[in-house]
């Protein structure tokens, strides 16, 4: 460890920064697919009739009960037997962080959803607003702001989850530092670079969402 | 993409066997972690609430540090780093003498990073119960370790139950992150004879349905505990 040349970090520095770029579209698209997943499933439980909430509750716990590995080996093995054709591990990643983080976020989405108070739809629906208006314009932008601290820690959470697309190879931040420690034979000088940056990101974003939740919430 | 399926390979000698073998490690790996969770991180919430302004922050640091590294990077510090960075002699003891480095290696990454968590959810529920006991405690003339031990731990306990019960599955679940260092707990034995035989969606159900029937079991026995447990005429769940 002590012949660690700093001129090695310069050398590879391209290689690990397309590796974060890679973990930030991860997370980014993940966050958009699973917000998205996640708000239809929160609705369908507690919108939508009994077959429909069970079918969505039987959805989240299911996944709930399930490591986020066996997820992503799932979806690796899945998604190319469903194309049909052989496809990038990035895609079947991706699939697997929407479908595994809309559980969670579903689960955030409701229990924000549920703490309006139940007169807002009503009054939202007298006012001669459709169902779909209600949710759009009266009860999410409530419910948003209620859950917006709990949905960006989740968010936190599914960045250093995505570390785990190591075990198929797909090169985030975390595989390419993993390739670069051991082709360069510096597992300590590497792995402690991954710590400052991942501890870094993580507890910026972490110190923001709780001064974020000091501020007062709705005008 | 036509799949061949045979359900079969999964009673067939070995693949059986090594499905048994990951589930063996799955719950070894994660009872000691849990234990050492439990221990760690009760002390660590309880330093968050001591009047002691110097336990605070060390429990503050601690749980920071550890919420805000990624569990694969941790655990590849404590196999592949801390050998390295430890006096000499230690550093080799682990790396040549130490029985199943990749199942403690498992064990303590694991139970500390939990630990962190433990340490939120203990600390959530000694606040939770409001400053009025802790201040009878001491006005009833209990020393403060004596209303820890006996007012404030008894009631946290209770509640910080079915928070606890969730990190418990978490650490069940999480357990499956000791493949990456080679422990070929379920996951990491279905992947195998996934790799072996090619029938990754038998071997990829079975594993699955395994953690779903564990975390139904915990779920069951855990609900159980906590209406034993529960503080009479406190929650109306009970």
């Amino acid at each position: 460890m002590s012949d660690f040349d700093p001129d090695l970090l310069s050398a590879v520095a391209p290689f690990l920064w397309d590796g974060l770029l890679t973990s930030f579209g991860l997370l980014l698209l993940a966050m958009a697919g699973g917000g998205l997943l996640g708000t239809l499933l929160a609705v369908m439980r507690i919108a939508g009739p009994r077959p429909i909430a069970a079918l969505a509750a039987g959805y989240v716990n299911g996944l709930r009960s399930v490591p986020l590995i066996m997820v992503i080996f799932w979806f690796y093995l899945l998604v190319p037997l469903v194309i049909g054709r052989p496809i990038g591990a990035f895609t079947s990643a991706l699939v697997a962080f929407v479908i595994f983080e809309a559980a969670y976020y579903a689960e955030i989405i409701r229990a924000g959803i549920q703490s309006v108070p139940k007169q807002q739809l009503a009054a939202a629906l007298a006012s001669g607003l459709g169902p779909l208006q209600a949710y759009r314009f009266v009860i999410l932008p409530q419910a948003v702001r209620k859950m917006l601290p709990i949905l960006l820690s989740q968010s936190i959470a599914l960045f250093q989850d995505t570390s785990l697309v190591y075990v198929v190879g797909l090169h985030d931040f975390m595989t390419a530092v993993s390739v670069t420690a051991n082709r360069e034979g510096h597992l300590v000088e590497f792995y402690l670079f991954a710590v400052v940056i991942y501890f870094t990101l993580c507890f910026a974003a972490s110190q923001s969402i709780q001064f974020l939740n000091r501020q007062p919430v709705s005008p | 993409m036509t799949y061949r399926w045979d359900w079969s390979v999964l009673v067939s000698e070995p693949y059986l066997g090594w499905l048994l073998a990951g589930l063996g490690w799955t719950l070894l790996v994660a009872g000691a972690a849990w234990v050492l969770a439990l221990a760690v991180g009760v002390t660590i919430g309880v330093l968050r609430t001591l009047p002691n302004r110097a336990a605070r922050t060390f429990g503050t640091a601690y749980v920071e540090t550890f919420r805000n590294i990624p569990l694969l990077l941790q655990l590849f510090v404590w196999y592949f780093v801390l050998p390295e960075l430890l006096p000499a002699p230690i550093g080799n003891w682990i790396k040549r003498d130490l029985p199943l480095p990749e199942y403690w290696t498992a064990v303590i990454g694991l139970g500390l990073f939990t630990a962190a968590r433990v340490a939120e959810q203990t600390r959530a529920g000694i606040q939770a119960i409001g400053r009025g006991q802790a201040m009878a405690a001491a006005a009833s003339g209990l020393t403060l370790t004596q209303s820890y031990r006996y007012i404030l731990l008894p009631i946290a306990a209770r509640n910080v139950l079915p928070p606890l019960t969730s990190e418990f599955l978490n650490v069940v679940k999480n357990s499956s992150l000791a493949l990456t260092i080679g422990l070929l707990e379920l996951t990491g034995q279905s992947r195998q004879i996934e790799s072996a035989t090619f029938h990754g969606i038998e071997a990829f159900t079975a594993a699955t349905l395994t953690y779903v029937v564990l975390t139904t079991v915990v779920i069951v026995a855990l609900r159980a505990i906590e209406r034993l447990v529960a503080i009479p005429g406190l929650m109306a769940r009970a």
